[in-house]
């Protein structure tokens, strides 16, 4: 096009395992796998971080061990309403995505990026560095991991690095698990990203609960991966051990009740931009952020210095969300000022300009901004919706 | 079966206290370099020409007219702000500021000597028009994201065919590099028209808006590109314009704005539709942006 353009970085793109969805070769392990691999990633260096129970919610946190995992509860989600209870069985994997997302360890909510000093002439400016200990997630589900992959496009394969993710990310370790139970909100399947894990992992574990056996069907990604495998106890899986971890991917598939409609979600919003649902979902949203908070592909952040009286300043990175007024401040008012201007500013990005910026949609379909909206806006209904009304009435 | 009191808030202290110890430090490309105030203008009663140096003994800052950096004020904040200085001698870093906040304020208090930092040059740049008729049409403080452009076309004056500039402003008191714009009209080679929208007693030249000026711009191709930089409306307006007068839409170019944090692509703000304005733009074509505009509060 013949126009200037600035100084680009261009980082060299990092790859994560790939591994195509089909069972090649699996082991087994008996239930107590968490119990043995759990120890073995701390005594290797790794923070684990896993589902554990936090104020009545299953959420990802730093966990110590095995006995931190919420073994028998399950949850029972729906628009604006989520229960955690105990089941009273020994199952680990019994529930579905809670509020946290793993962008929460990768790209904290707070994190400082530089420290400034004010010196007699200059000030100096250094970044923050320190390489801690490194993340194994263990309990990732296939929505989140195709997060994660959204994420690495958006923060490491863009044309500035995000140097913190980056670097997080690419120590981290992915233990993931094929989900067992679909939650009511979830609609991974619709959006091509679950429930069963086709890429993204080191290791993925299928429980399997047949009669009084309680066994993990695990398959390694990596090689990293296939040398924790290597280094527990297990045994070839026969070709009914594939079948049945097969089959609970199938059983959940089927247990899923909520999808996105087939149809192109770019040309319905860009071709709706005025269209007047804008203005009926505000009259109920609140501008929250639940939704943008809880999104594990959302990455709107703010800036903000911290100045003390001795001459340094800090300047942190922490989340913001597009539902915020002054997110779009420019001359004295936000750009927009509506809750139907932000609501659908959240939707065409997530649905429509993500493809354009990075290749895919912006959902992975977890459900959770519709869990967790106050007012039960559910993302796959007013896509529906818009898509009927704007079909009966050309705008 | 108790309902979940869990809280939506960002301050998990134990997710933070864990991210603490696990995370590197940013990128270079966000790090600011220390620059020094070299020089100050006043050019307006609220507006100011500041020239800086680099205070790190590191390289100059190269830059493409049209493009911005992030300016840091100790213990106040950060802007993005558009180089309005000549490209062709980057040693010095030149900036026209008008204070309308905490941060513009501080920058136009700021006095030779006072040490800033600096971080870019971000953004994609103004088109090249050499072997083209070159337009530049600018409002208020619009004239100093077009600033770099006009010098750089104006030492290299053979390489183009006509090159006009139609300059608005509010009054003549808030008029830009005023001495700068005699001299440019007085070269003969640049056609350079102003308009105030209020005169006063000694105010010889144009009143109204710059849309009709457009029209006195001469063009001697049929390929002539036009840049536009001001309020957006006033944009959209002499975009039409300019259209009018047979301008292809996609060779004529506007430099949008938006909150930026920033500055490159990763903290959202500046979401325009399909575009971060701070990587994919701010110079953008007109004809990549018309329709957006016109939906508004995006
Ligand atoms: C790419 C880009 C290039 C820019 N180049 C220049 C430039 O060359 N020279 C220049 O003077 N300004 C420029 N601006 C505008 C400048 O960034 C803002 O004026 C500045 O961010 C305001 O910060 P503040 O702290 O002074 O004001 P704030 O305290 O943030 O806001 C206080 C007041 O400032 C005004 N304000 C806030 N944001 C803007 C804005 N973006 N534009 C105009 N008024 C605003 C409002 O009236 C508000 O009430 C540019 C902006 C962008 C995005
Ligand atoms: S938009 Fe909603 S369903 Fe989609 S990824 Fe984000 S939180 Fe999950
Ligand atoms: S859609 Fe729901 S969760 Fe999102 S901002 Fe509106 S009320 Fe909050
Ligand atoms: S300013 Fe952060 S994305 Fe553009």
């Amino acid at each position: 096009m013949g126009w200037l353009f600035g100084d680009r970085n261009t980082a060299e793109p990092h790859r994560y395992a790939q591994t195509n969805g089909d069972i090649v070769s699996a082991r087994v392990i008996q239930g107590d796998l968490f119990e043995s691999l759990i120890p073995m990633l701390i005594s290797s260096g790794y923070r684990v971080v896993a589902p554990t129970l936090d104020e009545g919610a299953i959420v990802y946190d730093v966990i110590d061990d095995a006995a931190d995992l919420p073994i028998g509860w399950t949850d029972e989600q729906g628009p604006a309403s989520y229960r955690s209870y105990d089941r009273g069985d020994d199952v680990y994997f019994g529930y579905s995505v809670g509020p946290r997302s793993l962008r929460a360890f990768l790209s904290p909510p707070h994190l400082t990026l530089l420290t400034i000093t004010r010196g007699d002439t200059d000030l100096a400016f250094a970044s923050d560095e320190h390489e801690g200990r490194a993340y194994a997630f263990v309990g990732v589900r296939a929505c989140d991991l195709a997060a994660l992959a959204i994420q690495d496009k958006v923060l490491v394969e863009s044309r500035f690095v995000d140097a913190a993710y980056t670097s997080a990310r690419s120590r981290s370790l992915v233990i993931a698990v094929n989900c067992s139970v679909a939650g009511a909100t979830c609609f991974c399947a619709s959006m091509g990203t679950g429930p069963r894990c086709s890429s993204g992992y080191d290791l993925v574990v299928t429980e399997l609960v047949r009669g009084d056996a309680h066994e993990f069907v695990v398959e390694s990604g990596t090689d990293a991966g296939a040398d924790i495998l290597g280094a527990l106890g297990s045994r070839e899986a026969s070709p009914s051990d594939i079948t049945d971890a097969a089959d609970v991917s199938l059983a959940t598939e089927r247990a899923i009740s909520t999808s996105m409609p087939d149809v192109d979600t770019y040309t319905l919003l860009t071709d709706n931009l005025e269209h007047s649902i804008w203005e009926d979902i505000a009259q109920r949203c609140l501008s929250c952020t639940n939704c943008t908070l809880v999104c594990p592909t959302c990455f709107c952040s703010t800036i903000s210095d911290f100045t003390d009286l001795a001459g340094k300043a800090t300047r942190t990175k922490s989340w913001d969300s597009c539902f915020s007024l002054d997110f779009s401040n420019l001359h004295g008012h936000p750009v927009r000022t509506s809750s139907s201007s932000r609501y659908r500013q959240w939707i065409t990005h997530k649905l429509a300009y993500w493809y354009d910026q990075f290749g895919s949609s912006g959902c992975v379909g977890c459900g959770r901004c519709i869990t967790w909206c106050p007012v039960g806006i559910d993302i796959t209904e007013e896509i529906q919706r818009l898509d009927s009304e704007a079909q009966e009435v050309p705008v | 079966m108790p309902e979940s009191s869990y809280l939506i808030c960002t301050e998990s202290p134990d997710v933070t206290q864990a991210a603490a110890v696990a995370l590197a430090g940013l990128h270079e490309e966000m790090l600011p370099r220390p620059f020094r105030v070299r020089s100050k203008r006043m050019e307006t009663i609220d507006t100011v020409t500041l020239e800086f140096e680099a205070a790190d003994g590191g390289p100059p800052l190269s830059f493409q007219p049209g493009q911005f950096t992030m300016l840091y004020v100790f213990g106040v904040g950060e802007v993005p702000l558009s180089i309005s200085g000549d490209p062709e001698a980057p040693g010095v870093l030149a900036h026209t500021v008008r204070a309308v906040g905490a941060v513009t304020n501080a920058i136009c208090a700021l006095v030779p000597g006072d040490s800033i930092g600096i971080r870019g040059p971000y953004g994609t740049g103004w088109p090249h028009a050499q072997g083209k008729d070159l337009l530049i049409i600018a409002g208020g403080i619009g004239l100093a994201p077009v600033r770099p452009l006009i010098l750089n076309a104006l030492a290299h004056r053979d390489e183009y065919f006509c090159v006009g500039l139609a300059y608005g402003s509010r009054s003549p008191g808030e008029l830009l590099y005023t001495s700068e714009l005699e001299a440019w009209n007085a070269r003969g080679d640049i056609n350079v028209q102003v308009t105030v929208d209020h005169g006063n007693p000694t105010w010889r030249g144009d009143i109204g808006v710059v849309t009709p000026l457009v029209r006195r711009l001469r063009c001697e191709t049929d390929d002539t590109i036009a840049v536009i930089c001001g309020p957006e409306v006033m944009m959209r307006v002499v975009a039409r314009a300019l259209e009018d007068r047979g301008i292809a839409s996609n060779n004529i170019y506007v430099s949008l704005e938006r909150n930026m944090e920033c500055g490159i692509g990763l903290c959202g703000h500046c979401q325009f539709g399909k575009d971060f304005v701070c990587t994919d733009g701010p110079v953008f074509p007109y004809a990549d942006v018309a329709y957006r505009l016109g939906i508004g509060a995006q």
